[in-house]
């Protein structure tokens, strides 16, 4: 474990140090503080870090974003268009309170960080900074502690009960050099229910953290989709606490993107909590999209689920870091994890860490990695009866993510997210038919 | 319906012939069977005519009512009519049973030209058919084939034989795997499908599977060839004495 601890920077960095941190309330301001010292300690990522080898860190801690334009999706309705949620609306990294619904409707107490100082929000300040700075032990996450530090904006969301309606938060992309940063707070109190989505290309640049303490029996959903703008680079954080009984699901779908890095860091310290984490992954050509995912079970009877699959064609590149520990407290862990790609062409390549660290005597853990083309005999089988190559293709890449998709809980969300693949695998044989025509 | 001239085809990975000038032509409303030693060529034939990759022909030709089969993808030749049933139907975790049937009926209709057939059409049709082969609700739920037994396996192929109503029924070995019982079930299921404007092609090792589907022509194939061929009777000699003295009587 010594060799995953953070790197101390020889010399302080002037990128760092040179940071002036928003101004806001008292509790901010110490949030802040601390989460810069945590940066200033663990310095900014580069690729000797060991969880850095694969994916190049450079463009996400660079002082300028690197430009890209804003997405047209042309036809494609928006994500989770026809769920009546209520949409919370972010044009580059700003709250845009004229494009949203009003957030009373979601039946939950909703604030904007940005607000946050002038606000008396006594949970938000066990919350904001205080589960990501637990999850920087034993692996430093500098890019979660520069957010915390920096963030201007995002939503704190507190529940007590069952949330009338999802929220959504929808992430414009507008300005060719936007570098955004949010962080979202969101707190469930026992046996409290919500469902979080995200959707939209966000920025040029996308620095996002949540931090979600999950009470006990309480429900926390999360779906989100990423994409199809190819030039974003983007770093996510997930950081949650997940209490006794309690259940946390969180889904992925990413389309697109030269650089997407998405870490979950999930802790579950209560009985019987769950954690189900969940991506899906398709790239063509310039693509690098990377997992990084850590779960500590701290107490007995829990269970969590990893489960990514990504699917890969024209020199696209996934990564995958998983890890499960399990505590000595932990008996009765039940663990597993998945991690598998589909290779459509030999350019394209999988990087796979899968780790378990088990110190309790009683526990079931079990991890799988695979590569693989799709199959050439189930192919046959299916244009044998009829089904066009193409159509054949894509039923077996659908059939290969359907136990990602499977951890949506809500059928709904999952079909969108079903028909949102099957757009994207439908334009891309397009492409390689136009290319065969020259 | 179908016929096939003077079919050569060899292995592509290596230089290999396995068959070596076969001539056959199976009428529409007539049920031919095809019986061989093992690695006679009967398979590859099968293979040969749904499309596999793998084989190279190198002379001659099969046509479905006319249409050169071999130029065609094997979406285009299922459309066309012609369906093999496997002998290892292949299992495909993560495709729904219905889905995939719909979707395979679907895309031949609109190959066709025709007009897509409706979800409640289609869910009536398939329970009905599914009945008749004692498939029940929890297999056609299941993904395709998987967790099936052979005799599950065999019996969800002329499932689909029946949804998909081919011209041109080739079974490659469905008997091989099955009880009689089971036997019973998928030879009802094709004597069911028996019509005037439909052939059937059905390759088996043994006879017994011919005291079920009542064939019109047996041939016997022997080194990648149709060295005899004859009426109901000949499956019998086999059956009696092998293919041993038919194939020295043969040559």
């Amino acid at each position: 474990m010594a060799a995953s601890r953070a790197r101390k920077p020889a010399a302080p960095e002037p990128r760092i140090e040179g940071l002036v941190l928003p101004s806001g309330g008292a509790w901010a301001r110490a949030a802040r503080t601390g989460a810069h010292e945590r940066l200033r300690a663990a310095g900014l990522p580069v690729r000797r870090d060991e969880y850095w080898k694969w994916t190049d860190p450079t463009p996400l801690t660079a002082e300028q974003a690197p430009p890209a334009a804003a997405f047209d999706p042309g036809d494609e309705a928006p994500a989770f268009d026809d769920i009546p949620a209520v949409r919370l609306v972010f044009t580059d990294g700003v709250f845009d309170a004229a494009a949203s619904d009003d957030p009373a409707l979601a039946g939950v107490e909703i604030a904007r960080l940005a607000d946050a100082g002038q606000a008396d929000l006594h949970w938000a300040r066990e919350v904001y900074g205080v589960i990501e700075a637990a999850g920087q032990v034993p692996v430093a996450r500098p890019l979660a502690a520069l957010n915390t530090a920096m963030a201007p904006d995002g939503v704190l969301i507190r529940v007590a009960g069952k949330a009338a309606r999802p929220v959504s938060l929808v992430y414009r992309h507008v300005s060719e050099t936007s570098d955004a940063m949010l962080h979202h707070c969101i707190r469930l109190e026992p046996g409290a229910e919500l469902t979080l989505l995200e959707s939209g290309p966000a920025a040029a640049r996308f620095n996002n953290v949540i931090e979600v303490e999950v009470g006990a029996g309480a429900a926390f959903h999360h779906v989100r989709t990423q994409g199809r703008d190819h030039d974003r680079r983007a770093v996510t954080h997930l950081f949650a606490r997940v209490g006794a009984g309690a259940l946390l699901k969180t889904f992925t779908l990413t389309a697109n993107g030269v650089l997407t890095r998405n870490e979950a860091v999930v802790e579950l310290v209560g009985e019987g909590g769950s954690a189900h984490i969940a991506g899906a992954a398709v790239g063509d050509g310039a693509f690098h999209h990377d997992d990084t995912v850590f779960v500590r079970h701290a107490a007995p009877g829990c269970e969590s689920r990893q489960v990514f699959k990504k699917v890969l064609k024209n020199g696209a590149r996934g990564v995958f870091q998983g890890k499960i520990l399990v505590e000595r407290a932990a008996q009765k862990t039940d663990g597993y994890q998945i991690s598998q790609s589909l290779l459509l062409d030999e350019d394209s390549q999988f990087l796979a860490k899968p780790e378990l660290e088990i110190y309790a005597d009683d526990v079931k853990c079990s991890h799988g990695s695979t590569s693989g083309d799709i199959d050439e005999t189930a192919l046959f089988y299916l244009r044998s009866r009829g089904l066009p190559l193409s159509e054949a293709q894509a039923l077996l890449v659908l059939a290969f993510v359907a136990e990602a998709i499977d951890e949506i809980a809500s059928e709904r969300l999952a079909s969108d997210i079903r028909g949102r693949l099957d757009g994207w695998l439908a334009r891309h044989r397009d492409q390689d038919r136009d290319q065969d025509r020259g | 319906m179908l016929e096939i001239r003077n079919l050569h085809v060899k292995l592509e990975e290596e230089d290999k012939a396995i068959l070596k000038g076969v001539d056959l032509s199976v009428p529409a409303g007539a049920v031919h069977a095809i019986m061989g030693p093992n690695g006679s060529g009967k398979s590859t034939l099968s293979y040969v005519l749904a499309g596999r990759a793998g084989y190279v022909v190198t002379d001659g030709s099969a046509t479905l009512e006319g249409a050169d089969l071999l130029a065609m993808a094997p979406e285009d030749r299922a459309a066309a009519g012609l369906f093999l049933a496997f002998q290892y139907p292949v299992e495909i975790p993560g495709v729904g049973n219905m889905t995939f049937l719909r979707t395979a009926v679907n895309a031949q209709r609109k190959a066709r030209g025709e007009d897509e057939m409706g979800a409640a059409e289609f869910l009536k049709a398939v329970r009905a058919k599914a009945a008749d082969l004692k498939i029940d609700a929890e297999m056609l739920k299941r993904p395709v084939n998987v967790g099936f037994s052979g005799g599950e396996k065999k019996r969800n192929e002329i499932l689909q034989m029946a949804m998909l109503a081919p011209k041109m029924c080739i079974l490659d070995e469905t008997d091989s795997g099955l009880d009689v019982d089971a036997m019973k079930l998928v030879a009802d299921g094709v004597n069911a499908l028996r019509d005037a404007g439909r052939g059937f092609l059905v390759i088996t090792h043994y006879q017994r599977l011919l005291d079920h589907i009542r064939p019109d022509v047996v041939h016997i194939m022997s080194d990648g060839r149709i060295v005899k061929s004859g009426g109901p009777d000949l499956a019998l000699e086999v059956e009696e004495n092998g293919y041993v003295d038919l194939l020295a009587e043969a040559s």
